[in-house]
Order: structure tokens, then sequence, then C-alpha cells
């Protein structure tokens, strides 16, 4: 039986860019950072309160069993926010929101009231696409 | 159950945690994180953990913590990041490390260390073996 994730992989345009905006700007941390043959990096970060779950910052360049064709497929996908989808919780999506924007995260969908809870929508410096909603959806009204 | 802070409260709480994000190594204090806020004391700790789940002064103890811990992985000595963080003495900075990671920073400082130089010798051992095999590095054993 499956027990639980360990890794999974986002791909990204830059790996040193990706690195400053989900650490800098997300709040995660710095995991594990190799330089790999051929040139590759293996480079993971872990959500602030998940330091269990590796997330590896893939780059979208020719390396390992990428060769550049498809390569530039994936960076195409990836640029155009047609590749990565994730759901990110935090405590309090309006704050989480505020404090985002604050820092330059750009949202393709402000905190909105949803019948199931309260969600916003942001993109990473790359292009992928994350929701954000509250771990444990307050009860009450709110503007 | 307290009502939610309305919309234009949440900036003022945020621009206060942005101000301890920014300014935590220094010597910042309740009053000037509320007046940052506009609110009154007992009123932005009240809101600042209903947000955020702790009060501002736990808030700003754990932010230094956190960042005393990146210091210590690059290789900051235990006094530079006792005192880069905004810790007044070592041994204060030891026992409130201990407490949040359950170790002391010297001994935490080692194992990253250690972690660090085997992750140079054994760069294999920090990949999973399935990776490391899909990206073309196949020499680990018992591939996973």
């Amino acid at each position: 039986m499956i027990a639980r994730i360990t890794h999974l992989s986002v791909y990204v345009l830059d790996q040193d860019r990706a690195l400053d905006f989900y650490t800098q700007k997300l709040g995660f941390k710095k995991h594990t950072d190799i330089p790999m043959h051929g040139g590759g990096r293996w480079l993971t970060v872990t959500p602030p309160e998940q330091p269990e779950l590796e997330v590896a910052l893939m780059p979208t360049s020719p390396w390992g069993p990428w060769n550049a064709e498809n390569a530039a497929a994936m960076r195409k996908l990836v640029e155009q926010g047609m590749f990565g989808f994730a759901a990110f919780k935090c405590k309090d999506v309006r704050a989480t929101y505020e404090e985002l924007h604050a820092k330059g995260v750009e949202f393709t969908m402000p905190p909105t009231q949803q019948p199931f809870g309260i969600i916003a929508v942001l993109k990473d410096d790359s292009g992928n696409t994350f929701s954000l909603s509250e771990l444990e959806p307050k009860k009450g009204k709110r503007k | 159950m307290e009502p939610y802070p309305k919309a234009y409260l949440y900036k003022r709480i945020v621009q206060a945690k942005l101000l301890m994000d920014e300014r935590f190594m220094e010597r910042i204090d309740g009053e000037l994180i509320s007046n940052e806020a506009a609110f009154s004391h007992s009123h932005f700790i009240r809101l600042f953990k209903q947000v955020y789940g702790v009060v501002p002064r736990v808030y700003l103890s754990n932010l230094r913590l956190d960042r005393a811990q990146q210091l210590l992985d690059e290789g900051c000595s235990v006094a530079d990041a006792c005192l880069r963080v905004g810790f007044e003495s070592v041994p204060t900075f030891s026992r409130a490390f201990k407490r949040r990671t359950g170790t002391t920073p010297a001994a935490y400082r080692k194992v990253r260390e250690e972690r660090a130089r085997n992750m140079q010798e054994e760069p294999l051992e920090h990949i999973p073996n399935c990776y490391a095999m899909w990206l073309g590095w196949p020499q680990k054993r018992d591939p996973g």
C-alpha cells in the first residue's frame, strides 16, 4: 500500500530564480542543492510546515532524459502556465494573499468566497499555478 | 468565535508582520509593532494571534530562531548567528534554540556541517534512487 508522497517535481524556467521565489516569497526552506552530472542540479525545497515533503525544482533544459525538443516543449508549456497546478493550504488566505501580494507575487484570482471555502490562485515565477485555501475553512461571513 | 478581522484590517496586521520579517534582528518591541499596525497593543496581539496562530512575541522569536538555523546551515559560528538574529547572549540564544528545535545550536551546526560534507562526498545519498536513475545517474544500489 502506498503510504505517502516524499518527493514531487515542479518544472521551472530558471532554478536560481525559482529558489529565490520559493524561499524568499513563499517561505519554503532549501533542503538539498547538489550539482549533478552533465550540468544538472538536484535542488529541493520543503513547505514551511511540511519538512518531510521535498519539492524538486526541476530545470526545463536538455538534461538527463530530456532532449532538446522535449525540453523546449516543456519550457513552452510552463511559460504558458499550462503545465503545473497544485494546491497549497494556509491558515488564513486573506492574510497570506496580502503578504504575498505585498512581496510582488502575481495572483490570477484574489481571495474569493466559494461554496467550499475561500480560495485564491497564484503563479510562481515560472508560470506554474497554485491555489491557496485554508487548512480549516472558517465559519462566518466575510466580505 | 470572534468575528474575523475586516478586509482592511488584514493589511495592517500583515504590514506589522512584514515589519517583523524585515527588522527581526533589531530590538523591536510589541509597542513598536502594534504602532505599525495602528492598533492598541492588546487588540493587535489578539488579531495577530487570530490570523497567524501565535502571539507576535512568539512569532518574532521563532523568526529569529529560524533565521539562526539558516545561518548555521551556511557555516556561521554560534556566536555570530546569535548576534545576527538579535539575541543578546549566547546562553539565552542556546536555550531558546533548544526549546524550538530540541538540540543546541552547536550540535545542530555540527550535524549540518557533516551533512554538507556528505553531500559533497556522497551526493547520491541525498537524491532518491528513482530520480537518480531517471536522470541518468544509475550508480546507486537498491533503486527506489
